[in-house]
């Protein structure tokens, strides 16, 4: 496997000025590149020309939540799950980013599971958000369901289309001020985990809060992330998805691009507008606009990733 | 008849004292704006401290050194822990956790 293009600033820039919706992103040499669907459709671009569906991301599903800012957040996870089923062709697997359901009452854990079942891929790797571990147990319903990939330790990772996944747990502990916090026994298991790796072979990394500091007073970001990403310089290609912050930011550095999700509940205000993270209300006609999945191509020669949104409407 | 006033009169000052131990010190903590206020509170030993979620968002109540916990609140409900020791408690919104508050217990 090869990596063949080098990341370009230019490349870099491009890929920020088109951040909405309808953008295919091209991840090559680690940095995405952004093309523009509908120029995409006219060069009647194929599947087989941007690879084979790696998987999509899910985030932010939030079951339970019934305000104002969605009073059916199951009937928009099912309008996400219909995008994803008509993919023309299906993922090998599902990435879910957390915040499954809104108060880790096992009841929404029971919904959300019996509307993720809709998905016509059965194979979904979830990390928690710190909605799933707000219950009593401290994240007792969590991990009696989803504990098993982790030994319930919350990391782990996995090997799929010679791509390696690396699930990270960042909501179980903070750093004072509210930053989300690996820790050291997550960060040694990293450095195991990635020691002896080829570097050629590409790497995704999914967590539920950003990986990298958006926001500091709004705790968006991980106090002691760059430790993790000191281990992952020398990769070539390197993706973090994270959810969270219901919006799509992104950051390249280096090799390494950063994006966060839609989510498929409600949107969130921007950084710092407002008093806090707290649902956004918008328009009901806007709504769907601002809810949606991911879905990620990938083709091995060249080492090409491709990251497609795609929102409700 | 002496006796009975007697009897009433103890039995009176029984249910007085039975009813001031039944009325511990209360405190209360009204979560709003993701924010805990008052933010620090002082209270004596034996109080029992409650906190009520007046938000749109769920928040917890959850000690750094593991004393007492809540779970998720989603507004209008409440969290109450009865404090025995002294000392000075910090807590947390484990979803939100920026938010920081204490309670001193003397």
């Amino acid at each position: 496997m090869t990596i063949t293009d080098k990341p370009s600033r230019r490349g870099a820039l491009k890929c920020l000025a088109y951040g909405g919706a309808g953008t295919l992103f091209t991840l090559s040499g680690g940095v995405l590149l952004a093309t523009d669907l509908a120029q995409a459709a006219t060069k009647k671009m194929k599947h087989a020309d941007v690879g084979m569906p790696l998987f999509v991301q899910i985030s932010d599903t939030h079951i339970g939540f019934n305000k104002e800012a969605n009073p059916d957040v199951a009937g928009t996870l099912k309008e996400s799950i219909a995008l994803v089923n008509a993919l023309p062709r299906q993922p090998s697997l599902i990435l879910h980013t957390g915040d499954i359901t809104q108060l880790s009452k096992p009841e929404q854990f029971d919904a959300a599971a019996q509307l993720l079942s809709g998905l016509k891929v059965s194979d979904i790797h979830y990390v928690p958000g710190e909605h799933d571990v707000s219950d009593a147990g401290g994240g007792k319903e969590f991990f009696s369901r989803f504990g098993k990939p982790s030994n319930n330790l919350g990391y782990y990772s996995f090997d799929s289309e010679g791509v390696h996944f690396i699930a990270l747990i960042n909501v179980l502990d903070f750093k004072p001020g509210g930053l989300g916090i690996l820790g050291a026994d997550q960060l040694a298991w990293l450095k195991k985990d990635l020691a002896g790796r080829s570097a050629s072979q590409p790497i995704v990394v999914f967590a539920h809060m950003p990986l990298w500091t958006i926001y500091e007073p709004w705790g968006w970001g991980t106090g002691d992330a760059e430790e993790a990403f000191a281990l992952m310089r020398r990769f070539g290609s390197v993706t973090v998805l994270n959810g969270h912050i219901h919006q799509i930011v992104s950051k390249v550095e280096g090799n390494i691009t950063f994006q966060t999700a839609r989510a498929t509940c409600f949107p969130q205000p921007k950084a710092g507008v407002g008093p806090g993270p707290g649902p956004l209300t918008v328009d009901k006609a806007e709504l769907p606009h601002m809810l949606g999945i991911r879905s990620i191509t990938y083709a091995p020669h060249p080492a090409t990733m491709t990251i497609k949104d795609t929102t409700l409407a | 008849m002496k006796a009975k006033t007697i009897a009433a009169a103890l039995c009176l000052s029984t249910l007085a004292f039975a009813c001031a131990k039944a009325t511990p010190e209360k405190s209360d903590v009204t979560i709003k704006n993701f924010s805990f206020g008052p933010n620090a509170i002082t209270v004596a030993a034996g109080t029992t401290v409650t906190w009520h979620n007046s938000d749109g968002e769920p928040h917890t109540v959850v000690s750094a050194d593991g004393l007492f916990r809540s779970a998720a609140l989603d507004t209008g409900e409440a969290f109450s822990f009865k404090f025995t020791k002294a000392g000075t408690f910090k807590y947390v919104c484990t979803i939100h956790p920026r938010m920081v508050a204490t309670v001193t217990v003397k």
